[in-house]
């Protein structure tokens, strides 16, 4: 029962220093990987509270979908910042 | 404890929102919240010691002690709204870079 | 100045909330829920009656909503009709993306970076399995973690894995958009059957069966493969608005 509570800590601060790094980084790539990685620390929250499905699709979701159209608009507009 | 780290999460995705000046990070801020909220969410319905709404072969009545389903279905709802609007957002963006050439708010006043 | 002031309100803000949970006495500690005073106590029983009977995994049948599952019974059920409404939600959001992104003259936008051998004879072998994998946790929603949505983001994550591993790949899109409406047009359509033979809007027509079989819960699984088909159609077509741009 006792290690359950560090990992909780744990998953707590990470999240918070995950959050923190995302806004605060200059570059938005990384920002955008820091978002990926804070969304699978939520996943591991989810799971320690006991909701499954919700860690599923957020799985899925947060850390699969989102960053993939965070990294398809900032490569799109690379090229025509490279064009003009 | 993970609901006072939720609670943290939306701070700074408030925050994020209120100070950044570039399109992307403002909807990058919005998302953070969003998962600071849906954590918040799940955590009002958590029993310590409770276990997962799922019936099996090894939890098989339901008279044991099972943690609240109702917020888990709304934020399962809620995470899938969420990819639709960052989806929605991240075009708006899209055009105001093909419009403007820049994503930070304060190059596009001055032309 | 700016900085400060958003300092200042975003921490009066988390002031509020804490001292507002605090206070608060029917808003229970973390860990520390009653679930015999909400309203979830009868979802869990599976009877919104007053005087619920034990529900057994693999024995009991006939019941009110049959999945074993209660966090389906609830989104596919209880709640159907809030789940038709977000259904709507996201297909207007991908309506807005088309119309901002979208336009008549399209081409695959092009990626600085060319797949080899490996890359794209894996992602062939690795898309049938992600798309089973989506199937198979839309068709078991009422049983598993999972259901409706993950699955399909799933089927959407497979199509996105196709559009990595070939420079021109661009799927028909046409044939989602009428999966699409065909999937959102028969969930309704279930629904008004619904209201005709049992007098409410999405009420459960079918027999229950016994909980926990893959054949039980009536209406549950066409309801939930309807929207794991109807989320992995649209989310493709984001996907494909955010791949392509103007040009011949």
């Amino acid at each position: 029962m006792e290690l359950i509570n560090y990992v909780e800590i744990v998953v707590g601060v990470l999240l918070i220093v995950l959050a923190f790094l995302a806004i605060n980084s200059k570059s938005l790539i990384k920002a955008v990987m820091f978002l990926s990685s804070m969304s699978m620390m939520s996943v591991i929250g989810f799971v320690l509270m006991k909701a499954p499905d919700v860690a599923v699709t957020e799985a899925v979701i947060g850390s699969g979908l989102v960053t993939s159209l965070f990294v398809f608009t900032l490569l799109s507009v690379r090229k025509v910042g490279n064009k003009a | 404890m993970l609901q006072y780290a939720a609670i943290v999460l939306i701070m700074l995705g408030l925050y994020g929102i209120l100070t950044q000046r570039n399109v992307i990070k403002i909807i990058l801020s919005l998302n953070i919240m969003e998962i600071g909220l849906n954590l918040f969410i799940i955590s009002v319905g958590y029993v310590t010691d409770g276990i997962a709404p799922i019936m099996t072969t090894n939890h098989n009545t339901n008279s044991l002690i099972y943690v609240d389903p109702l917020p888990q279905a709304l934020v399962l709802t809620a995470i899938v709204i969420g990819v639709g609007t960052t989806a929605l957002g991240l075009a708006i963006a899209k055009n105001i870079y093909s419009k403007y050439g820049t994503f930070e708010l304060d190059e596009m006043e001055e032309e | 100045m700016k900085n400060f002031l958003a300092l200042i309100l975003t921490l009066f803000l988390g002031f509020l909330i804490m001292s507002s949970l605090n206070n608060n006495i029917a808003f229970p500690k973390f860990g520390e829920a009653n679930i015999g005073d909400r309203v979830s106590d009868a979802y869990i029983d599976r009877d919104v009656t007053e005087n619920p009977g034990d529900v057994i995994f693999g024995e009991t049948d006939g019941l009110e909503s049959g999945p074993a599952n209660i966090v389906t019974a609830i989104v596919a059920d209880y709640r159907s009709f809030d789940t038709l409404g977000e259904v709507t939600v996201l297909f207007v959001s991908a309506l807005g993306v088309a119309l901002l992104l979208g336009t008549k003259k399209q081409k695959r936008l092009e990626i600085d970076f060319h797949p080899n051998f490996m890359l794209r004879v894996g992602s062939k072998a690795l898309f049938g399995v992600i798309l089973m994998t989506g199937i198979y946790i839309s068709i078991h929603g009422h049983l598993t973690p999972g259901g409706g949505f993950p699955g399909g983001s799933m089927i959407a994550t497979s199509m996105l894995l196709l559009y990595l591993a070939d420079d021109n790949f661009r799927a028909k899109v046409k044939g989602f958009k009428i999966l699409e409406s065909i999937a959102g047009s028969l969930y309704v359509l279930i629904g008004i059957i619904g209201l005709i033979i049992g007098g409410s809007f999405l009420v459960n027509i079918l027999d229950t069966g016994v909980i926990g079989e893959l054949f039980s819960a009536g209406i549950i699984p066409i309801v939930y493969v309807l929207i794991g088909l109807k989320v992995g159609s649209e989310i493709s077509n984001v996907i494909d608005n955010f791949l392509t741009e103007e040009g011949a």
